[in-house]
């Protein structure tokens, strides 16, 4: 299985590679860490004309993880990089939960976090962890520059807001907000295969362990990451108990339509989804009130 | 004779080359001038060929050829029957061969269309997208049932209907027995093995050399010796022009023992043709569709037993997937049928299957080669019976296991080498304890209670099987001294890491007293050896290390007669130790194997007749029949009641397979065997769509057991040496895939308590969305 | 369209190459059949099976979904690299051959190449860790256990 022919150009600068995608618009891909491009360009599923190499782009990669204000991590930045930042997985353990369930080290040696969220494959992790954790994503063309949150960046299997002539830059996750707990769990037939179901759940709670927040995202149940946040509204003002959060998680199933895979039916994913909501609330809210 | 490594764990020969990069595997090979092939497969699962047009692929630059099945003239013809139907009266059977390129009609999805011929693999990738294919699609024949129904699309259609085969055996008289039964019960089992999906894929190197008349070709081929031989006569030349060589290969399991795949066929004559040497290598993609599979059966079964739960009698009426083409025969169900039978007594039994030709790959065996599908009939209908009859589950089993004064037992069907099953030797109880004692079966009710009271779904496996093994119809060896004092051996079987260059080391390293070391072994090279049949049916062992043996005995016996000649003594005065031959008692009168092998290949003075010169010797080995080996699996898994993942907490293996050669290298194969057991069970599944498409066409998608999957086991076995061979060895390979099916089904419910809701496990492969399907809504009875 | 070529210079196992190589060439057909390196295998060509796992300035990574290109002005690893130049085991290999942690051999110069890497960084891993970190790499022959062994093998012997 060996790719179509294409023309390689390694960009020098940031600047050089969008003027490449300004040029070629969709005939080019960027490659970056190539884990999810690669192997379709050897089934011959992708077959860009030309392929813009920004693995040299320093400018790209790198976490800023500032004191007061958002962590900004750069597309290029490797997972393996991510996994090594303690600072990051303090910050955010959400990503450090979720990390060692993306695939295998071999893979996260390579790939980075923008390519991942640039495919926006249903079944991925992080695309769900970004809306959770409410990112901003930087698009950037050769003339123009724009926010835009994570929520409105996925739009379908495989499927972004991205122009033909945008790279997404950088991800800017949110100062974390104190006393709130996060978990990530995810149902998957191997250690690294793509999820089943996963949920990104994070619980806030007041002084009076009273819930001030929620955020319950799920993967692997629709074309895109399902923020099923609304679902957790009758936690917002009350303690969280083990009826409550059954409550929730019936909820949440009530807001997904899974398509069912060759590994699992809709009904067994719709199942899943409400197992993971109860469990990974339950977490959270338990995380919280140890004051993580 | 003392024993030195015979029966040691002792470490491979072969790993040297293998841990440092420097083993030849098939594209390995370069060759000046080489080309690549690419193959242009069929995207559909059945239709008529109303065009191909290869004029813009002959265009593109770099690509040398472009061939379909109207240029290969008088050489394409349909495929050999490998296995012809076996003597058993009424038995039809439709030859259905396959093609080396498809004319007219393609009949499963990646079934070959056209050969490309350039300069790069990548090139020759390029050239397919520029083959036109016009095909007129037809409905896909894919479910076994529909296959059969009236009014179905038909695979072949000078046949009416799509019967490959049908074909019934009895003994007994089962009728007679369910009437007379305390109780029958009545289930349908589904059974679907997967695909071997060794690491490395199938390959073909062929060089044609017109000055030499001499083709060389390196093949993934686990019967080298049948390649050469079917190969030469296509391609009209003399067998001792025709070299095959199997060297290090990545995994077989059966299916590369399929024989005059397209590929293999057509490499050669494109080679001579062109007057270039080829290689065609498999990807990951090709080898769903192209290596052959093995698949499902359908059973419709039956079981008449008595109240304290002794078998009566046993009826099954089964379908089988055989694929598009039926050139393997019957093998794979009637292993099938006759491993049914299991290590119990069962004095009626009528069985009876029909072999379907589907829009699907060909099937032909694949580790287990359809025992798997038997023995999960039988292990259920004992599960079940037991829970009917209130009896616990290990001792219906040992009940119905056959007493160790009745071998050798006849159980009188006919089996996969023609010959009456007859199992040699056995002696079950000892095993089936050994294992209860190993899982702790006895303390388990209250393991499970405690677990249970802590939320903890924990249940028990058992699963009793019978392997035949060690089939003939031969293998040969030779062995010979070198002057260097190493010896050699050659053999006409090939290897795929079974450990041959140890293990057929060690059995001559017994008769010689030389060190495993000091003994080279080639196997797989035609022309090294020339005579044999191949690497299948957990035959390798038995049958050539039994030649090895004969061969290595003969060789001892000249070095003495030579050595008592030289030292004027007799020979019962000799001792073959440390690669010398020493007058026992005088260890400073000696002479090294290496000098006396010079002395046997005298430069001068006069060979005797009747002689042969060189301490060499050639014995091939022939079993009468196959030599039955015998284990037990026991597991214990948890359940999580939720999400229906399974983890499996421990995993039991009992066998016996006679005399052990290398209890290390027997271990590694059970290991290997109960990993592609646990996938077939759980993991594994082809999800084809009802226009015979493969969903599920990568390792992304089709899943192969990783190191979470697969647990820590815990081996023993115990010996019964098979009488049919002088070293009293049973054949191995196949044991540890054969019985994991019955033993998750059984675990799974005994953990969920299933029974008791009346939900049975009738089905393999499960996962835990499909366990969550079969339980949700009281789940579905028989 | 005419097909894109590159220059590129990379070392691997210390000696320095040059080459000139079609831009789509995978990094795992450029070792084997342009520099003769035969010891990384192939199994998928879709990243899974681990079977092609080289080092890549040290960290394993699947050189089937690695263009050559890349590899430009890069230090890879590969399986020939690991003994000493007089051929001497590194402590993986000789426990792999003490354990019987290969059959066929065909997966084995990944998995060499992913726990070298993973004992360099981990002295005393767990059962657990071994078999987390060797999920990466199928092998259809062994079921693993062997090789777990040999990894835990080498982890104490390479402790002293």
């Amino acid at each position: 299985m060996k790719p179509a022919p294409f023309q390689y150009i390694a960009a020098t600068s940031l600047a050089h590679a969008l003027a490449l995608k300004s040029e070629h618009g969709d005939q080019a891909k960027f490659l970056a860490g190539g884990q999810s491009l690669m192997p379709t360009m050897n089934f011959r599923l992708a077959r860009p004309a030309v392929l813009i190499d920004i693995n040299g782009v320093g400018e790209l990669s790198g976490i800023a993880c500032a004191a007061t204000g958002p962590t900004r991590i750069g597309a290029t930045t490797r997972y393996r990089a991510m996994e090594r930042d303690a600072t990051l997985g303090a910050s955010f353990p959400l990503i450090r939960e979720a990390l060692p369930e993306i695939a295998h080290p071999q893979i996260r040696n390579r790939g980075t976090l923008g390519g991942n969220l640039s495919h926006a494959d249903p079944a991925s992790e992080m695309p769900a962890i970004a809306v959770a954790l409410q990112a901003r994503l930087k698009l950037q063309s050769a003339t123009s520059e724009r926010w835009i949150a994570a929520a409105d960046f996925f739009l379908g299997a495989l499927t972004t807001d991205l122009q033909p002539d945008e790279m997404l830059t950088a991800i800017e996750l949110p100062r974390p907000v104190p006393r709130t707990g996060s978990c990530f769990l995810e149902i998957a037939r191997r250690r690294g295969d793509f999820a089943i179901a996963g949920i990104a759940a994070m619980v806030t709670l007041d002084g009076d362990q009273k819930c001030t927040h929620a955020r319950l995202v799920l993967c692997g149940v629709g074309e895109t990451p399902v923020d099923a946040s609304a679902a957790a509204g009758a936690l917002i003002g009350n303690a969280v108990t083990e009826q409550a959060i059954r409550d929730v998680a019936a909820l949440a199933q009530g807001m997904i339509a899974p398509g069912g895979s060759v590994h699992a039916t809709s009904s067994y994913q719709r199942h899943i989804a409400g197992v993971l909501t109860e469990r990974a609330l339950a977490t959270a809210h338990l995380r919280a009130s140890d004051g993580q | 004779m003392s024993t030195r490594s015979f029966g040691q764990p002792v470490k491979r020969n072969e790993d040297r080359k293998l841990l440092t990069g420097q083993a030849l595997f098939v594209d390995d090979v370069e060759l000046p001038g080489l080309l690549h092939v690419a193959f242009l497969r069929s995207q559909v699962a059945h239709a008529r060929i109303v065009n191909i047009d290869v004029s813009r692929a002959l265009q593109r630059r770099g690509v040398i050829a472009a061939y379909t099945a109207d240029d290969l003239g008088t050489y394409w013809r349909h495929g050999p029957l490998l296995v012809p139907p076996p003597p058993i009266s009424g038995a039809i059977f439709h030859e259905r061969t396959h093609v080396p390129l498809a004319k007219d009609k393609v009949r499963h999805v990646g079934e070959p269309l056209v050969m490309v011929i350039a300069e790069s693999r990548y090139i020759a990738e390029d050239a397919l997208d520029d083959i036109d294919v016009e095909l007129e699609q037809l409905p896909a024949v894919v479910d076994l049932e529909r296959a059969l129904a009236p009014g179905s699309a038909l695979v072949h259609d000078d046949l009416d209907s799509n019967i490959s085969a049908h074909l019934r055996q009895s003994k007994g008289d089962y009728a007679t027995a369910a009437a007379k039964a305390h109780r029958v019960l009545r289930r349908r089992f589904l059974y679907e093995h997967g695909i071997s999906s060794p690491i490395e894929t199938r390959g073909v190197v062929a060089q044609w050399d017109a000055r030499a008349s001499q083709m060389t070709i390196w093949d993934t081929t686990q019967a080298p010796v049948f390649v050469r031989n079917g190969l030469a006569a296509m391609l009209g030349l003399n067998e001792r022009n025709v070299r095959v060589i199997a060297p290090f290969v990545g995994g077989g399991f059966g299916p590369k023992i399929m024989m005059f795949y397209p590929e293999e066929v057509l490499l050669p004559w494109a080679s001579m043709r062109l007057n270039r040497p080829l290689k065609w290598i498999e990807d990951r993609l090709e080898h769903f569709f192209a290596t052959t599979h093995e698949r499902g059966q359908i059973h419709d079964a039956e079981i008449a037993v008595a109240a304290d739960g002794r078998i009566l009698g046993i009826k099954d009426v089964f379908l089988h997937d055989g694929g598009a083409y039926d050139p393997y025969g019957l093998t794979v169900p009637i292993n099938s049928q006759c491993t049914l039978l299991g290590p119990y007594v069962v004095p009626a039994y009528d069985s009876t299957f029909t072999q379907v030709f589907t829009n699907l790959p060909i099937v032909t065996p694949y580790r287990g080669a359809g025992r798997q599908h038997g023995v999960f009939v039988i292990e259920r209908l004992l599960d079940l019976a037991a829970h009917e009859l209130g009896i616990d589950r290990a001792e219906i089993r040992r009940i119905n296991l056959i007493p160790p004064d009745a071998f050798p037992y006849n159980n009188e069907i006919i089996y996969q080498d023609f010959a009456p099953l007859s199992y040699d030797s056995g002696n079950y109880e000892p095993v089936l304890d050994m294992a209860l004692d190993a899982i702790g079966y006895a303390g388990f009710k209250q393991q499970q209670a405690a677990a249970l009271a802590q939320g903890r779904h924990i249940g028990i496996g058992l699963a009793c099987y019978v392997e035949g093994t060690g089939i003939g119809p031969y293998e040969g060896a030779k062995v010979q001294v070198q002057s260097n004092g190493k010896v050699s051996i050659a053999t006409g079987i090939g290897t795929q890491g079974q450990g041959h260059f140890t293990v057929f080391a060690q059995i001559a390293a017994e008769q010689l007293g030389v060190e495993v070391t000091d003994i080279d072994v080639v196997t797989g090279d035609t022309d090294q050896f020339y005579w044999g049949a191949g690497t299948f049916a957990s035959r390798g062992a038995v049958v050539a290390g039994n030649a090895v043996n004969e061969a290595a005995k003969v060789v001892r016996q000249k070095a003495l007669k030579l050595a008592g000649e030289l030292f004027e003594c007799s020979e019962d005065d000799l001792v073959l130790k440390g690669g010398k031959v020493s007058i026992t008692g005088v260890p400073g009168k000696f002479i090294t194997l290496g000098d006396l092998a010079g002395h046997a290949n005298p430069m001068r003075g006069a060979v005797k007749p009747g002689s042969e010169p060189g301490l060499e010797a050639t014995q091939y080995f022939g079993p009468p029949s196959g030599a039955t080996a015998n284990g037990v699996h026991a597991i214990i898994v948890e359940v999580d009641p939720r999400t229906f993942d399974v983890n499996i907490l421990k995993y039991v293996v009992v066998h016996d397979c006679g005399t052990v050669i290398n209890p290390m290298i027997l271990a590694g194969q059970i290991h290997g065997g109960v990993a592609q057991g646990i996938g077939n069970a759980f993991f594994e599944k082809l999800a084809w769509d009802d226009q015979g498409q493969l969903l599920n066409a990568s390792l992304a998608d089709y899943l192969l057991p990783t190191s979470l999957d697969v647990p820590r086991m815990e081996l023993s076995h115990t010996v019964t040496p098979s009488p049919l061979n002088p070293m009293g060895i049973k054949g191995a390979g196949e044991a540890g895939a054969i019985p994991v099916g019955p033993l998750f089904a059984q675990a799974i419910e005994d953990a969920l308590g299933l029974l008791a809701q009346g939900i049975e496990l009738r089905e393999i492969p499960l996962s835990p969305s499909r366990l969550y399907e079969l339980t949700r809504n009281g789940g579905e009875r028989g | 369209m005419d097909n894109d070529f590159h220059d590129i210079a990379l070392t691997v196992n210390g000696t320095a190459y040059n080459g000139r190589v079609e831009s789509r060439l995978l990094l795992s057909d450029f070792l084997r059949h342009d520099l003769g390196l035969a010891g990384t295998h192939v199994g998928c060509e879709h990243g899974v099976c681990g079977a092609c796992t080289v080092l890549l300035d040290g960290e394993p990574v699947r050189s089937c979904l690695m263009l050559a290109v890349q590899a430009n002005t890069h230090a890879v690893s590969t399986i020939e690299g690991l003994a000493s130049p007089i051929g001497d085991y590194s402590p993986l290999q000789q426990a792999m051959h003490d354990h019987h942690g290969l059959q066929c051999g065909y997966c084995t110069p990944g998995i060499l190449m992913t726990m070298t890497a993973f004992l360099d960084e981990h002295a005393s891993p767990s059962e657990d860790e071994v078999r987390e970190a060797l999920s990466g790499n199928l092998c259809r022959c062994t079921g693993y256990q062997n090789i777990v062994d040999a990894v835990l093998a080498a982890a104490d012997k390479m402790r002293g």
